[in-house]
C-alpha cells in the first residue's frame, strides 16, 4: 500500500532482543497527517514497533533494530542521527500517563527548555495546554504539581507538553488505555482534532478505538515457532481501516477482527 | 449443632500473645539500653555542662576542662568529609547507575563498593596516615582528617545514592526523553530532583556515623590534648570522640563526668543533624505521589 506523501517507509523493519527476535519483516508506509493505528493480540509487537519510529529502543541495551526505517527519506538509524533531535521531532505520548512529579506549568516548560524554545515561554505553555484541550482546566492552576490532577488530565497533559516542542509525528502507546470511558473519548477527540497538525500513529488493543479513530490500520499477530518456541511479531495486513473492518483480506485478520481469536 | 465458637480459638490466642510479648521484650531490651545509656550520661554530664565547658580549653584540672577545641575540630574535618565526599559519591552513583554499561566490569566494581562500605574504620585510618599524612604530605591536619572520614563515607555515600537514582520511576526519565531532551537534562533536571530526598537522608546518616568515629582519627594521628581552636585547613586538630576517649582515660574520677558532659554535647549535634535530616525530607516531600 503507499500514499502520496508517506512520513515514514518502513523497510524489513524488525527488533530483536539479544537473541529473541521480537517484531520482524515490517514495511509499510505512514501517511502524511492521517492516524495510523495498529492493532493485534497481546505479544504481537505493537509497542516494540511504535518505539522504532523516535528510537526509544535506544534505551533498552539489549535491543537491536534490523531493517530501514526512513522518516521523510532519511534513514532514522544512521550513525550520524542524532536520537535527541529525531524525539524532538517525533513526540511519543505512553501507556501509562507520566506527568514530570512537578507543576502543570513546569512539565510543559521543560521540555521548552530542554530544546532551546525559550523566547515567549508563558504563551507557548497556553497555546500546547489549549492544544491538548486541557487549558481551561487547569488555567487558574498552573502551579499546582502535575500529580493531583486526574488521569485523563494528567494523559492530556502528557500530549501537551509533547505538542509544546512543535514535533512533527505524535506517537502515541496505547494512550487511553489506564483511563475511563469518558476520559477516553476526549483523548480520542483531542487525536481527531490534532490529526490536521499533526501524523498521529497509534497503537491499541482497542479495536473498536481503532475503527472510530484510524484512517489506516496495521494488523499485527504473533508467529510462533513451536520447535523453537520463540514468537515473532509481524505484519498480516496493512490498509484503510474501513477496508480492514469490513473486508478483510486475511483469514487471520478477518478472525481477530470478529473476536474469534486474540 | 455447630461447635461452640470459642472451642480451639483459644489455643491459638495463647501463642499469639505470647509471640507479641516476645516482640515487644526485643523492643524493650533495645529501648532499656538506650534508656540506660542516655539517663546515666546526662544525670552524670548536665551537672558539667556549663557555657564555660563549652567555650572553654582542656585543662589537667577536670573542673576547669572544656571541650572548645574539640567542638571545633569536629566542625572542621565534617564539613572537610561532607565536601569531598558528597560531590564524589554522587557523581560516582550518578555514573555507576545512569551511564555504565552493565557488565563483568560494572558488577566487579558494584562488589568492591559494598565490601569497602564493610571495611573497619581503623584501616581507613591507616589509609589516611599512609595517603593523605605522608604521600600528600598534609600533616596530621584538619583537611587530612576530613578526607580520611570522607573515604570511610564515600562507599556508603555511593550505595544511598545509587539506590535513590533506582527508585526513580524509569516512565520519568522516558518521558522526558521522548520530549528531545539529552540524557544529561533528563538526569539533571527530572531524575535528581526526585532522587534528592531520599539521597539527602542517606548522607545525613552516613556523616553522623562519621562524626562518632574515633579510631580512624586515632590510627591517622589526630591530637589527644589540643589547647588551641584549629583556624586553618593545615592546623592540627582533635574532635570530640577522641576528646572524650582522652578524658574517661584519665586516672581522676571527676574526669568521667567531663567525659559524659562531652558524650551529652556529641549526641546534641548528631540530634540537631538527624533532626535536619528528617526535616529537609519533609520538606522535598510535599510533592504528592502518585
Amino acid at each position: 500500500m503507499s500514499t502520496d506523501k508517506p512520513v515514514f517507509k518502513t523497510r524489513d523493519l524488525g527488533v530483536r532482543y539479544a537473541d529473541n527476535v521480537a517484531v520482524a519483516g515490517i514495511t509499510m508506509d505512514i501517511a502524511e497527517n492521517q492516524i495510523t493505528a495498529l492493532i493485534g493480540p497481546s505479544g504481537c509487537g505493537k509497542s516494540t514497533l511504535i518505539r522504532c519510529f523516535n528510537r526509544m529502543n535506544d534505551l533498552i541495551p539489549s535491543a537491536k533494530v534490523m531493517g530501514e526505517i526512513l522518516y521523510r527519506d532519511q534513514n532514522l538509524y544512521l550513525p550520524e542521527v542524532d536520537p535527541v533531535e529525531v524525539r524532538q521531532r517525533i513526540g511519543m505520548v505512553f501507556q501509562k500517563p507520566n506527568p514530570f512529579p512537578k507543576s502543570i506549568y513546569e512539565n510543559v516548560a521543560f521540555g521548552l527548555r530542554a530544546n532551546g524554545m525559550t523566547d515567549n515561554m508563558p504563551t507557548r505553555v497556553e497555546e500546547a495546554l489549549k492544544r491538548a484541550a486541557l487549558w481551561d482546566e487547569v488555567k487558574r492552576d498552573l502551579k499546582t504539581n502535575a500529580l493531583s490532577l486526574s488521569g485523563g488530565q494528567q494523559q492530556r497533559l502528557c500530549i501537551a507538553r509533547a505538542l509544546a516542542v512543535e514535533p512533527d509525528v505524535i506517537l502515541m502507546d496505547e494512550p487511553a488505555s489506564a483511563l475511563d470511558p469518558i476520559a477516553t473519548a476526549r483523548i480520542e477527540d483531542l487525536a481527531r482534532e490534532l490529526k490536521d497538525q499533526y501524523t498521529i500513529i497509534i497503537v491499541t488493543h482497542n479495536m473498536q478505538q481503532a475503527a472510530r479513530l484510524s484512517d489506516f490500520t496495521a494488523f499485527l499477530t504473533v508467529d510462533v515457532d513451536e520447535t523453537e518456541s520463540r514468537r515473532t511479531g509481524v505484519l498480516v495486513e496493512y490498509a484503510e481501516t474501513s477496508q480492514i473492518f469490513t473486508r478483510p483480506k486475511d483469514p487471520r485478520t478477518e478472525a481477530y477482527i470478529t473476536g474469534r481469536f486474540g | 449443632m455447630r461447635p461452640a465458637l470459642s472451642a480451639g480459638s483459644r489455643k491459638g490466642r495463647l501463642s499469639e500473645t505470647l509471640f507479641v510479648g516476645a516482640l515487644l521484650l526485643a523492643v524493650l531490651i533495645g529501648v532499656a539500653a538506650l534508656a540506660a545509656l542516655v539517663i546515666s550520661v546526662l544525670s552524670q554530664g548536665i551537672p558539667r555542662l556549663s557555657i564555660e565547658f563549652l567555650t572553654s580549653l582542656p585543662s589537667r584540672f577536670a573542673e576547669k576542662a572544656g571541650a572548645r577545641p574539640a567542638i571545633f575540630g569536629t566542625l572542621w574535618i565534617i564539613s572537610v568529609c561532607t565536601l569531598f565526599s558528597v560531590p564524589v559519591g554522587i557523581g560516582a552513583a550518578i555514573y555507576l547507575e545512569e551511564f555504565a554499561k552493565k557488565g563483568r566490569l560494572s558488577t566487579l566494581i558494584d562488589v568492591n563498593i559494598a565490601n569497602l562500605a564493610g571495611v573497619p574504620s581503623i584501616i581507613y585510618g591507616l589509609l589516611g596516615l599512609a595517603l593523605f599524612v605522608r604521600m600528600f604530605a598534609m600533616g596530621r591536619s584538619v583537611l587530612a582528617g576530613g578526607l580520611t572520614l570522607g573515604l570511610l563515607v564515600l562507599p556508603v555515600i555511593v550505595i544511598v545514592g545509587r539506590e535513590a537514582l533506582r527508585a526513580v520511576p524509569s516512565s520519568i526519565r522516558e518521558g522526558a526523553l521522548a520530549l528531545g531532551a539529552t540524557k544529561w537534562q533528563t538526569i539533571s533536571r527530572q531524575v535528581l530532583p526526585v532522587a534528592l530526598p531520599s539521597f539527602m537522608t542517606g548522607v545525613i546518616l552516613a556523616i553522623s556515623r562519621a562524626i562518632g568515629e574515633t579510631a580512624p582519627l586515632i590510627a591517622m594521628g589526630a591530637l589527644t590534648y589540643v589547647t588551641f581552636v584549629p583556624k586553618a585547613l593545615g592546623d592540627r586538630f582533635t574532635a570530640l570522640p577522641i576528646q572524650i576517649f582522652n578524658w574517661t582515660s584519665r586516672p581522676q574520677a571527676e574526669f568521667l563526668d567531663t567525659a559524659a558532659a562531652g558524650i551529652v554535647v556529641l549526641l546534641v549535634v548528631l540530634l540537631t543533624m538527624n533532626t535536619a535530616a528528617v526535616l529537609l525530607r519533609h520538606r522535598f516531600e510535599k510533592v504528592p505521589r502518585s
